[in-house]
């Protein structure tokens, strides 16, 4: 049976031809017949990474069992199908945490090793990748391979970061970081521009765990770039637990056009920057701090019916300070800013994954509504400048970028076709390598 | 401790009642189809409730004969002692069409989803009915509420199980044995991995939770969400007449 597949951004879907299912992990599944095979995680990419016309799609969202939790070194097993808020919720209350989350707990294990995916501790220590021990990875062939540093390391480094084209990842092994409870001490600090940023950059992000800044990419002039900066740590022993609040907030239904334009893009950007900000450190559930989009069931759909695009990059700290702002004069100017315009730096820990994008420099994403060629032509600008400076386009984000900067930006891709496999294929990666 | 039994444990909705049952330490006996799946279950279980005993065994309601399967609920029952929770979940969703050109297909269907299920509940209502406690709680579907084209012969094997646990709950009152009807609306699980999800579908988790309740209120027939039981109103409502000439 065929079904359609959408990923987070809703401009991409593919239907596929034929969905596998799997319900055991041990249990071989038919490839035989099929040319095209890719794995769905959770769709949680924005573009057309999780997506494949004309292919077998293997659904992971029934593997999702534990294997094995070590708790007492921290280490924990399960099928790649598992998302990470149902590992949290097993590790957190055990006094773990995971070693390194994106900014929503509704990705699979398999999922973010396939993007090597980073969070607010990349500068600290590096991105998802560089905790996993090992896992099994199941080629078209049906061979399946255990693979770690000491085993199969070649297939190892080609699939963290490697877009699931290796292969399908049927469990994976990952370390974990210890925690004394589920709160995070929290702090804020405003910057009126730029400068104003990487100078508290380079004050903050060598003292704290986690790091990240919201920027106003409307404003301009002398005010280019400012922002508020958000520091993290896991907090010690506390006389009182904070509960998370239970989220009822969701968008139900598709809108014919989006909620998100220049005007409310205004309002909102105008009233974040200058909330009431507390000097004293807060403490707050780690949900809150990690995951605040999460707290919005289905919170891409306010975008409408056309959808949204992310786009984000990495660039060189070399220059990064005068190639940032000329990528926020364009956005400015234009005024077709994102509300979520995250801006963060990277550090020099590197998980091995050839494809991988995190790496050291300065990384900046935004959300556009999709205004068709508007949008489009803004991209091509921003390509320009990301070429130029040296930098990456993340993958997991993409929807448009060009052969050309995938090329240019993933040095090893060489070395990672070797390790592909021949019949894992995405819409991704026909659109920037070929079949 | 309390205890469970789970037939049709590899069904989401199930999966789901199991994690909610376990988290109320209630011992389990886990059946289901694919025995590969039920160990890793069972291993998945222990890494989630280390206190709560997992057992396991595989069955199929079309390969095993009724003897072998009457034996294997024995087997849960001798391993457990009193079971306060039966649960029967398995079933599978045929296709129509098929059924409509090939009549093997159609009996299939309704031996799984009907005259099976009532063959569990004459064992199990029995096995209850000696302990003088305990709930069967069967899932059905609003399905066999009224015959539609696009599902009639799913809707008549569910709407038998409907019919007979109404009379099984009349029957079983007496010594004290709760016997729950669940009608499910459209939930998004493996059986409708590949339909298109509108505003009517509800999450496994919230039908598992609904389940649960029910099954600790000693609730006669729930409808899962709550508001199919009006949407169905309205659909029963409609006249025969005119119903036959919907397209549904
Ligand atoms: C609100 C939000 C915030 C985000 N924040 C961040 C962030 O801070 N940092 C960051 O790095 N990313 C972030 N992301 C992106 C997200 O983390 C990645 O796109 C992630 O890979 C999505 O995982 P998924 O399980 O949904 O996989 P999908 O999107 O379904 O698939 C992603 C890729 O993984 C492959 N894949 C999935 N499962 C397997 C498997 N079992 N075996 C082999 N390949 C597999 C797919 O083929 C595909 O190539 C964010 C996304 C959202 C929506
Ligand atoms: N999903 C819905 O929209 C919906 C709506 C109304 C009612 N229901 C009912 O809800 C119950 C649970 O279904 P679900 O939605 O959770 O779907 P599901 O995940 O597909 O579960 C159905 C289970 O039945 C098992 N099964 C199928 N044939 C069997 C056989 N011959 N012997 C033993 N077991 C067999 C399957 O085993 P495998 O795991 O080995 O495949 C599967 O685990 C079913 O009775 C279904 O009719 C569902």
């Amino acid at each position: 049976m065929s079904h359609e597949y959408l990923s987070w951004g809703r401009i991409n879907n593919a239907t596929s031809m034929l969905d596998y299912a799997p319900i055991s992990r041990n249990k071989n599944l038919d490839f035989a017949d099929v040319n095209r095979i890719l794995t769905y995680g959770n769709g949680r990419s924005y573009g057309d990474v999780c997506l494949s016309d004309q292919a077998s799609i293997i659904n992971s969202r029934f593997l999702n069992k534990f294997i094995h939790f070590d708790r007492k070194d921290g280490i924990l097993t399960c099928e790649a199908g598992i998302t990470l808020q149902e590992i949290l919720k097993l590790i957190v209350p055990t006094g773990w945490f995971l070693s390194v989350t994106p900014g929503t707990q509704y990705v699979t294990l398999g999922g973010a090793i396939a993007n090597d995916v980073h969070g607010k501790n990349h500068h600290a220590v590096g991105s998802f990748g560089c905790f996993v021990e090992e896992f099994e990875l199941c080629l078209s062939s049906n061979e399946r391979l255990i693979c770690s540093k000491a085993q199969n390391a070649n297939y190892f480094f080609a699939t963290i970061g490697g877009l699931g084209l290796t292969g399908w990842i049927v469990w994976a092994k990952i370390r974990l970081l210890p925690i004394c409870n589920p709160n995070m001490v929290t702090n804020s600090y405003k910057f009126a521009n730029l400068d104003e940023y990487f100078a508290l950059n380079t004050e903050l992000a060598a003292n704290n765990d986690y790091t990240v800044a919201w920027i106003d990419c409307l404003s301009s002039g002398a005010k280019l770039g400012r922002g508020i900066y958000f520091t993290g740590a896991h907090a010690g022993y506390q006389e009182e637990l904070i509960q998370p609040k239970a989220s009822h907030l969701g968008m139900p239904i598709y809108l014919p056009v989006s909620l998100i334009n220049r005007y409310s893009l205004q309002i909102f950007n105008f009233l974040y920057y200058n909330r009431r900000q507390s000097s004293a450190p807060v403490m707050q559930h780690y949900e809150p701090f990690f995951y605040p989009l999460d707290a919005i069931n289905n919170w891409n759909r306010l975008y409408g019916q056309k959808g949204f695009y992310q786009y984000q990059f990495v660039i060189p700290f070399t220059n990064a300070r005068e190639v940032i702002a000329e990528v926020l004069k364009h956005i400015s100017k234009r005024k077709m800013g994102s509300f979520l315009a995250v801006l963060k730096t990277m550090g020099d820990i590197g998980s091995g994954g050839l494809l991988s994008f995190a790496r050291p420099g300065v990384t900046l994403a935004l959300d556009f509504a999709n205004q068709g060629n508007k949008t489009i032509e803004l991209f091509r600008i921003l390509d320009q400048i990301v070429l130029e400076a040296g930098g990456a386009i993340y993958p997991a984000k993409d929807a448009c970028m060009s052969p050309e900067l995938f090329m240019r930006g993933y040095p090893n891709l060489d070395k990672f076709k070797l390790l592909k496999d021949p019949k894992f294929s995405s819409n991704f990666w026909r659109r920037v390598v070929g079949e | 401790m309390k205890n469970a039994i789970i037939i049709g444990a590899g069904s989401t909705i199930a999966s789901c009642v199991i994690d909610k049952l376990a988290a109320k330490d209630f011992n389990i006996y886990l059946l289901a189809r694919d025995s590969e799946a039920l160990l890793e279950k069972q291993q998945d279980l222990n890494v989630k409730y280390p206190n709560a005993n997992i057992f396991i065994q595989a069955f199929d309601v079309l390969a095993n004969s009724m003897d072998q399967i009457t034996e294997k609920i024995n087997i849960c029952f001798d391993t457990l002692g009193t079971v306060e929770v039966v649960l029967i979940a398995y079933g599978t969703l045929p296709n129509q069409k098929l059924c409509e050109n090939d009549l093997k297909e159609e009996s299939s269907a309704l031996r799984i989803n009907g005259v099976s299920v009532l063959e569990i509940c004459h064992h199990v209502a029995n096995k209850l009915q000696l302990q003088k406690s305990g709930t069967l709680a069967v899932i059905t579907s609003v399905a066999g509420l009224r015959g539609r084209q696009s599902n009639y012969i799913y809707g008549a094997a569910k709407s038998m199980v409907n019919i007979y646990l109404q009379g099984l709950r009349n029957r079983v009152n007496q010594y004290g044995v709760q016997v729950l009807t669940v009608m499910p609306g459209f939930v998004d699980t493996k059986m409708t991995a590949e339909f298109k999800k509108g505003l009517l579908w509800a999450k496994p988790g919230k039908v598992a939770d609904d389940i649960v309740n029910a099954i600790f209120k000693k609730k006669d027939i729930i409808y899962t969400p709550w508001f199919w039981r009006y949407i169905m109103l309205i659909i029963k409502s409609i006249p025969e007449s005119i119903f036959k000439k919907m397209k549904l």
